[in-house]
């Protein structure tokens, strides 16, 4: 079974629920799919066993057969490529890699160049195997990291994919193909906003759901009222603690520490899998 | 004119809250909402909204099933997966590259421009601001950014402005790049969490990449002390300027359900005296 964590709105304890739940349950794998900011390994301190460098396809002009005839540039849709009359200028950081520029150069001029957008690790710790990729600082394109991440999910094990945040396409990206999706949220006015926006996204894309309420305890009883009128359901609240802000703070997953919410969060992983099914 | 971004690598900071109150404490700004995907802004704000413009941010491949001899090119060329089984185009999975319209041998396939969500341009109670929401699952939210920053700038033309006020997406992808290239200043808000710090150094790099001037804000510091001096010292060793250290308050949320900045709800607060403070400092820069 593959269980997504996703959010919506950013720190609202996506990394929390994810790790924790991970700790509290059997045969399991974490893929950490937020690969612009990578958190997960900080509450697990793995043991790294493979770190591979993440490529992309680049278009690579062959300047003696190109006769500037701009065909390319004209099809790219992405403004990735530049024909003047003397010269041809790639803009590797715009290029999606459709390929599309080698299909349409009628000189055969183009070619493909790898282009490194990330790394990825596969890590372990204790059982609990571990997977994530790091985007590289100033790359703009998370989503082929995020599918380098993903190639990896063992599907003998229960999977957890920990989501980065929003609702655009890194995210459309991590939670494709789950079974069921956590949205975690905090019970505040930006919370609630941004719980909305996810829920519609995954009712689009067909995968049950279900809510953790961080941080109970603050803000107002409105995210509630919307999941009751919404009839999702919310399975856990996680109260507002200092004891458990301040574990997570200095990198200490909260259940280690507090065991008798390992109870709480194998309940939640049970309750995912009874609401689909499996 | 100037330009400030607020970012942060990790959500859920504080990014919002202290851009808001910049927006209150600048007399004469424009505000942009950058997080396009997850816009809060207005709900401290309350724009009302004057113009609303269409986001024809990227293209999706149609089949004329008419014309569509299930010859399977596509499917094959295709490199995102987005030609399903029985030849429909599955949308959240197409770029609109195109390069299916130029495989298919019967003339099939053509792109179509698609809606990928809304921008406008709002006034609040003294200033104007441009934001945007992009469809729920959508891609581009880069270019959609740009669409935003670009109507904040004509707004600053038009109301004889002189700084515009970024609030930006959590992250480093696209969406950030778009929000932080060619501005003056990026303040990274941070928490000392082990996420935070490490998420703050790579945010640091980004604005050192761009060539954007950084400063730092340490959002709840007491929450921990010892991370937080880390922070402290991992900025000072890199010249960087820490602006302010945000103290944790609860009447932060409060402020928050009430629709209103720290600094209109309780003006008198550690937390809207600092936020105050820093804003000092960061104009003193200009």
């Amino acid at each position: 079974m593959i269980v997504s964590i996703a959010s919506g709105k950013g720190g609202t304890g996506k990394t929390s629920v994810a790790v924790n739940m991970a700790l509290s349950i059997r045969n399991v794998q974490l893929l950490d799919c937020d690969v612009e900011e990578p958190n997960a390994h900080l509450l697990l301190h793995p043991k790294i066993s493979r770190i591979e460098p993440v490529y992309v396809p680049v278009p690579f002009v062959n300047e003696k057969l190109c006769d500037h005839c701009g065909k390319c540039s004209k099809f790219c849709q992405y403004n990735a490529i530049f024909v003047s009359p003397e010269k041809v200028l790639i803009f590797p950081e715009l290029c999606h890699s459709c390929g599309g520029c080698t299909l349409v150069c009628p000189k055969k001029a183009i070619t493909e160049d790898k282009h490194k957008i990330g790394t990825l690790k596969l890590a372990s710790a204790d059982d609990l195997g571990l997977v994530y990729g790091e985007l590289e600082v100033g790359e703009p394109m998370a989503v082929p990291v995020i599918k380098e991440v993903k190639k990896h999910i063992d599907n003998s094990r229960n999977v957890i994919l920990d989501s980065p945040p929003g609702t655009s396409c890194p995210v459309i990206e991590t939670v494709k193909g789950s079974d069921f999706c956590i949205l975690v949220t905090e019970p505040t006015p930006f919370g609630l906003h941004d719980l909305k926006i996810a829920v519609q996204v995954l009712e689009y894309m067909k995968i049950p759901l279900g809510v953790v309420v961080n941080r109970a305890g603050i803000g107002d009883k409105k995210v509630y009222e919307y999941c009751e009128d919404k009839d999702v359901p919310v399975l856990l609240e996680i109260p507002y603690q200092r004891r458990i802000a301040e574990l997570y703070s200095t990198g200490v997953p909260f259940s280690s520490e507090m065991p008798e919410w390992r109870e709480k969060f194998q309940t939640l992983f049970d309750e995912a899998r009874r609401l689909v099914g499996k | 004119m100037k330009q400030i971004t607020v970012l942060s690598g990790k959500g859920g900071t504080g990014k919002t809250t202290i851009t808001a109150s910049f927006a209150v404490l600048a007399k004469n700004a424009v505000v942009a909402d950058c997080d396009v995907d997850a816009p809060d802004l207005h709900m401290l704000l309350h724009p009302k909204i004057v113009k609303t413009q269409e986001f024809k941010g990227s293209k999706l491949a149609t089949i004329d099933e008419s014309k569509c001899v299930k010859c399977g090119l596509c499917r094959e060329k295709c490199r995102f997966d987005a030609i399903t089984e029985n030849f429909s185009v599955d949308s959240f999975s197409c770029e609109g590259c195109g390069v299916c319209t130029i495989v298919c041998p019967t003339n099939a396939i053509t792109l179509t421009e698609r809606i990928s969500g809304h921008a406008y341009i709002s006034k609040t109670r003294n200033r104007f601001m441009a934001h945007a929401m992009l469809s729920p699952g959508e891609a581009n939210s880069g270019k959609l950014v740009t669409l935003v920053r670009q109507n904040a700038k004509v707004l600053t033309e038009k109301e004889d402005s002189d700084l515009i006020m970024i609030d930006g997406p959590p992250g480093i992808g696209c969406p950030v790049i778009a929000s932080v290239t060619g501005v003056d200043v990026g303040l990274v808000v941070t928490e000392p969490t082990m996420s935070g710090i490490h998420d703050l150094k790579r945010a640091l790099q980004l604005l050192k990449h761009f060539n954007v001037s950084p400063f730092v804000c340490v959002n709840m510091y007491n929450v921990n002390r010892d991370n937080t001096r880390k922070i402290l010292g991992f900025c000072r060793e890199r010249g960087i300027e820490v602006a302010g250290r945000i103290p944790f308050n609860p009447k932060v949320t409060e402020a928050m359900v009430n629709g209103k900045t720290i600094i209109e709800y309780l003006p008198e607060s550690d937390v809207a005296k600092e936020i105050a403070n820093m804003w000092k400092k960061i104009c003193s820069f200009f």
